[in-house]
């Protein structure tokens, strides 16, 4: 190759148009947001240096854990529960041939319409007068339910259907470790209805997505594994877990990972759904990302705090993909 | 055998997955006194008793029944109300069952706030979005791919790194910035730092580097030069990809919600998605309404899914086996 004597600006030319963007608007934020974080900053601009008080603030302010233990709740269930359906559904959709395109663009139609508009659609669902939840439970002879009115735990609520008495079961864990009833509560109780109520959106919304990306990690599997698995006279559920499992494990990776990454930034779903106010019955829906918004746009406008626990989101969501792409590399096929 | 069972489980899974969609559909079309009745079922049957008088028909709401008569309050067809308290006997009340579809539901909602101007300006800005991401995009990913230079491999990394930047913290510092250049409530804030798509840059320069390098050779020899390689070469031969960046984009920015709703305010600019939240504040209690405005908001995209199903599935499943 022969070399230019002179130096060649033009692979720069090519890149300027993107740099210049990603660099105003992704970089300049991001290092922005660690200085907005260190320093008083309304909507009027910055003021006192304040170093660290944001982020000792967020260890004192109860509805900042609220929040993250809310966010917490709902990626303990969304993740799981998703992953394993959209496997299920996969293998389904993998073992056919007909109708098989309908299927998969039936499941798929919720990844592609707009959060705003379905969160509507299923507000109006779990309505207590009008909503179809209540509808249909009254259909099978059940009592209807609060649902996004609803602040009980559900764990709460399922067992006090069996006659138990959990709150005695709270008190009784809160006088031994002299920690208040409230706390022990949102901590032991599960999830409120109101956020079950979001984790089941959440998952509807989010399967479709998920169901492909298995798909295509199915599709790829040499059918020669299954083969010879038949003659050896291995069973269908055998096959599942001693080959499919392990060989779309990258593909379990890769879901894990951004469902994970998705959830924890849930926003939509809890801005329309829940409220007013917004952030459901005792704050039970009020998930991170909603409580930095509120923060920064909200009334006390506090551009400042908001960056403090969007940076901790972030640091949250950076260490947990980084935890995952190291147990990924361990279990390697 | 075993083939039924798994098209029934996926049949009513399928069903269970569409039934927020049919039922958004059949309520968009009820009047909502009968969802207020709560007659929330699928079929948008109205179930009502009317009163005739010998020569005009009454709708009828019943108070009280005293032993052959009834005493009832009389509506015309538009539930004006024509008499209160009124003594009727029983037996001239029938009920009735009508199969009633109230399309108007779409055009009152549509009319109630400027919907028009939502879906304008939530075109425009993504028009413009998906054009910027491809031209950016594939000027970048041209370099990328193709180009020997000086930190490519370190700009391009940082790039790629800061792509597991999630929204939420650049949101706040973003809005500093466009506040400081005078950007907030305007076309700008919604199109301009978007217009550089990160995933549009990896996903082309991995469609640009399997282009063997002899065709690149035989190029340059005809003396083609780079910008020229780019658009009639490069180009043409990534088509599918560039569909897939489009769809991408356009997706994105149709369903963008938190970025609007936080850097614009008037109505002039407001997006479709921020505007269908406002109605829904504003008309809560209106179901009716609101569903068929949920409907019209989505059925762009749904259409737009429908027609191009498989280049879209086929564009989401890739975006995990390269992600």
């Amino acid at each position: 190759m022969k070399k230019d004597k002179k130096f060649d600006f033009g692979p720069y030319l090519y890149i300027l148009p993107a740099a210049i963007i990603i660099i105003v608007f992704r970089l300049v934020p991001i290092i922005l947001s660690f200085i907005v974080s260190f320093y008083e900053w309304t909507i009027t601009g910055p003021g006192e240096f304040i170093g660290f008080a944001n982020y000792l603030e967020m260890l004192r302010d109860g509805e900042f854990w609220q929040s993250l233990l809310n966010t917490l709740n709902l990626v303990v269930f969304v993740v799981p529960i998703s992953l394993i359906l959209s496997l299920v559904f996969a293998n389904f959709l993998n073992g056919i041939t007909k109708l098989k395109s309908l299927f998969r663009s039936i499941y798929f139609i919720p990844t592609v319409t707009s959060m705003v508009a379905i969160s509507i659609v299923w507000k109006i669902i779990f309505n207590q007068q009008t909503g179809l939840a209540n509808f249909f439970l009254t259909k099978f002879g059940f009592d209807p339910m609060g649902w996004l009115a609803e602040s009980r735990g559900v764990f709460d609520l399922f067992l006090s259907n069996f006659g138990l008495d959990f709150s005695a079961f709270i008190s009784g864990i809160s006088n031994a470790i002299g920690v208040n009833y409230h706390t022990i509560y949102l901590i032991f109780g599960g999830p409120s209805l109101a956020l079950f109520c979001i984790i089941v959106v959440t998952i509807w919304k989010g399967l479709g997505y998920n169901t492909i990306i298995y798909l295509a990690g199915l599709q790829n599997i040499p059918k020669v594994y299954y083969e010879a698995a038949d003659i050896d006279g291995a069973g269908k559920i055998k096959q599942f877990f001693k080959i499919t499992w392990h060989l779309v494990s990258p593909t379990t990776f890769y879901v894990l990972m951004m469902t994970t990454i998705v959830t924890f930034q849930v926003f939509s779903q809890i801005y329309l759904m829940t409220g007013p106010p917004i952030g459901g019955p005792l704050g039970t829906t009020k998930v991170i990302v909603y409580f930095l918004f509120d923060k920064g746009f909200g009334e006390s406008n506090n551009l400042s705090y908001a960056s403090a626990v969007a940076l901790v989101l972030f640091g949250i969501i950076l260490s947990l993909t980084l935890w995952q792409k190291k147990m990924e590399k361990k279990v390697h096929y | 055998m075993k083939k039924t069972i798994t098209y029934t489980i996926l049949s009513i899974c399928g069903l269970l997955m569409i039934i927020p969609f049919i039922w958004m559909l059949t309520t968009s079309v009820k009047s909502q006194l009968e969802v207020n009745k709560g007659n929330v079922g699928f079929l948008p049957i109205e179930n009502y008793k009317v009163y005739f008088d010998g020569e005009n028909e009454y709708l009828v709401t019943v108070v009280k029944t005293v032993g052959d008569s009834a005493i009832v309050h009389l509506f015309d067809e538009k539930m004006v109300r024509i008499a209160t308290y009124k003594k009727i006997a029983s037996n001239q009340i029938t009920e009735k069952k009508e199969f009633k579809l109230h399309f108007e539901n779409f055009t009152n909602a549509f009319n109630k706030v400027p919907f028009k101007r939502y879906f304008f300006n939530t075109l425009f800005v993504s028009f413009s979005v998906v054009i910027g991401v491809l031209i950016t995009g594939s000027l970048a990913a041209y370099a990328f791919a193709t180009m020997r230079f000086k930190g490519r491999d370190f700009i391009f990394y940082l790039f790629i790194s800061m792509m597991m930047v999630p929204q939420p913290v650049y949101l706040i510092p973003s809005y500093v910035l466009l506040n400081h250049l005078g950007w907030i409530d305007t076309y700008q804030a919604l199109i301009i730092p978007w217009i550089a798509n990160i995933f549009t840059i990896f996903l082309l320069r991995q469609q640009f580097k399997t282009i063997p390098s002899a065709l690149f050779d035989a190029a340059r020899i005809d003396g083609c030069g780079r910008f020229r390689t780019l658009w009639t070469l490069v180009l043409p031969l990534s088509k599918s990809v560039i569909v897939t960046s489009a769809i991408f984009g356009f997706i994105g920015s149709w369903n963008s919600f938190m970025w609007p709703l936080v850097m614009t305010d008037s109505p002039e600019i407001r997006v479709l998605q921020v505007g269908l939240s406002y109605f829904s504040q504003e008309s809560s209690a209106q179901t009716s309404l609101l569903m068929a405005a949920s409907t019209f908001s989505i059925l762009p995209l749904v259409l737009l899914f429908l027609i191009l199903q498989k280049q879209i599935i086929a564009s989401f499943a890739s975006s995990g086996l390269k992600g």
